[in-house]
């Protein structure tokens, strides 16, 4: 290859690479100094962190946000996969993209917006608990806003859309013939799902699994309208270090703690998340 | 019986699907002053409110510019370095692709909050192009993702014969190269535009009193449950799908099988 070709080839991906190093290596490099100078012990130390450790209340935002997103990947799961398998199988083939296109349809709204609206379904005076009331089955509105499970509703209505797009796609690229073979070798419709189907499509699973949990650890949005500041997850302990205290090393060792969190996610799902090339 | 199965449960998810969206827009109908039930309409008093909401109209034609200024740049530097990655081989190239597509691994969250800090040190004030950077932060991996899988062996031989016929690198790629890959570039640009229209923490984080039509839909329902919010939400919702049609007429109607 010509050095003028080498040249070419560098200039073109110097803008690219100038941005992200600036913007986001040099932020991260930043961030991870001061989270190293603590503002109220002030020096160099790692205090941030072992305060972290040390104290319940911020110990208890991790383990929260733990709890609320492998429940939210669960429930997820479980609702999208029947889902993603009638699209697939038994919805005729010329309405599928259709079928698809309806599930996307109400995520065009803003996700903002998104979580307000299901504020407003879970209300005390919301549609849910008038319903219930009308038809007799509650004498007292329900309290669902502000608590858990508002902010599990609320994460479900998103990642069952999102895990339904991944399994179906999967389901699609399994010829029929591995269901034909297990018939023909005697196993039932349950057996043949359960020890064929299912496991060819694991990596479907795991894609859309990896991809909710690392949106739905680091979102603010939805547990903050929904779940309120009844108990804290991680996102919102980082949001309140800097709103209120403007305690920014402490908010940067915060994040920091998030990402190894997810990088943990990331190697754990690593072998199922092999990004192929067109 | 497993068809009647099927069609309940399918019907059961449909509903909660769209029951919010369908609650949203029929509230933002609502004639009186909360948006819970009864409802008291249809009424068009609070899409009025919007519309005569100076700081609401204004943050929606921030939203815009940002969302197009910061989507063409994305776009731009995502496909020059997806070209020069996948046209040269360069020394560490595979380091560089790992390290360009790095952010989409990060939680906006984290990205934003390093802006803050950053910006802070440097003595940085907040404003709309601090945000707006931090949207070509999330969207160029994106970007470059999507153009270097679009790159193919017949488009360089026909950069080749380009060359052969005296064209300089430049006209190479911005005569040969960018018209060949346009439904890519599209592509990048109109998701690109879609992300930063709905981004929330880096606006959030990183702007003041100026800023884009999510941060102001959340001071709006800092407030309390009121159909205004309602009626901004319908609005967006709108335009969004407008917009998604485009796309779906545009980018995929064209494109050979």
């Amino acid at each position: 290859m010509s050095l003028s070709a080498v040249r070419a080839g560098w200039a073109s991906i110097t803008p690219a690479l100038a941005w992200t190093l600036l913007f986001f290596v040099a932020p991260f490099l930043v961030m991870a100094v001061i989270s190293l100078h603590p503002q109220e012990a002030g020096g160099f130390s790692a205090a941030n962190y072992t305060q972290f450790f040390a104290n319940p209340s911020y110990w208890r935002a991790l383990t929260n946000s733990l709890e609320v997103t492998l429940l939210v990947t669960a429930v997820s799961i479980v609702l999208a996969y029947p889902f993603a398998w009638i699209l697939a199988t038994l919805v005729p083939e010329r309405w599928q993209r259709l079928a698809l296109m309806l599930a996307v349809l109400p995520f065009w709204t803003s996700y903002v917006v998104r979580s307000y609206s299901w504020l407003l379904v879970l209300a005390e005076k919301g549609i849910v608990n008038d319903t219930l009331i009308r038809l007799g089955l509650l004498a007292e509105p329900a309290q669902i806003a502000n608590t858990r499970l508002a902010t599990i509703i609320g994460f479900s209505h998103f990642f069952v859309m999102l895990l339904t797009l991944t399994i179906y796609a999967n389901l699609k690229q399994l010829s029929p013939n591995y269901r034909k073979a297990a018939a023909d070798l005697g196993a039932g419709p349950v057996r043949a799902f359960l020890h064929v189907v299912l496991p060819l499509t694991l990596p479907g699973i795991m894609v859309g699994a990896f991809l909710t949990f690392v949106l739905a650890i680091g979102d603010y949005i939805t547990p903050q309208i929904l779940g309120g500041n009844n108990e804290l997850l991680m996102p919102q302990l980082i949001m309140m270090q800097i709103g209120r205290r403007g305690d920014f090393p402490l908010a940067s060792a915060l994040s920091i703690i998030l990402m190894v969190v997810v990088s943990i996610a990331y190697v754990a799902c690593a072998r199922w998340l092999k990004i192929e090339r067109a | 019986m497993v068809r009647a199965v099927a069609v309940v449960y399918a019907g059961a998810i449909y509903a909660f699907i769209f029951l919010p969206v369908l609650v949203l827009v029929l509230f933002s109908f609502q004639g009186t002053l909360f948006p819970i039930p009864p409802f008291n309409g249809p009424s068009l008093r609070w899409y009025e409110a919007v519309l005569n909401d100076p700081r609401l109209t204004s943050a929606l034609g921030n939203s815009f510019v940002v969302a197009v200024t910061t989507s063409g740049l994305a776009t731009l530097l995502g496909f020059l370095a997806a070209w020069g990655l996948a046209r040269f081989e360069l020394p560490g190239g595979v380091l560089l692709r790992g390290l360009i597509t790095l952010p989409l691994t990060v939680s906006y969250l984290i990205i934003g909050m390093g802006l803050l800090v950053f910006f802070n040190a440097l003595g940085v004030p907040k404003s709309l192009i601090a945000a707006g950077v931090g949207h070509v932060v999330i969207n160029l991996p994106l970007c470059f993702a999507i153009v270097y899988s679009q790159m193919g062996e017949h488009q360089a031989n026909i950069e080749r014969a380009a060359r052969d016929l005296g064209a300089a690198e430049w006209q190479v790629l911005a005569l040969v190269t960018a018209p060949m890959l346009w439904p890519a570039l599209f592509a990048s640009f109109f998701l690109s535009m879609t992300f930063s229209w709905d981004e929330f923490v880096i606006s959030f984080l990183l702007t003041r009193f100026d800023t884009t039509l999510p941060v102001e839909i959340w001071n709006l329902l800092r407030a309390g449950l009121n159909p205004k919010t309602n009626a901004v939400g319908s609005m967006v919702f709108g335009i969004s799908i407008v917009l998604a049609i485009v796309f779906e007429l545009t980018a995929f109607r064209r494109r050979p099988q």
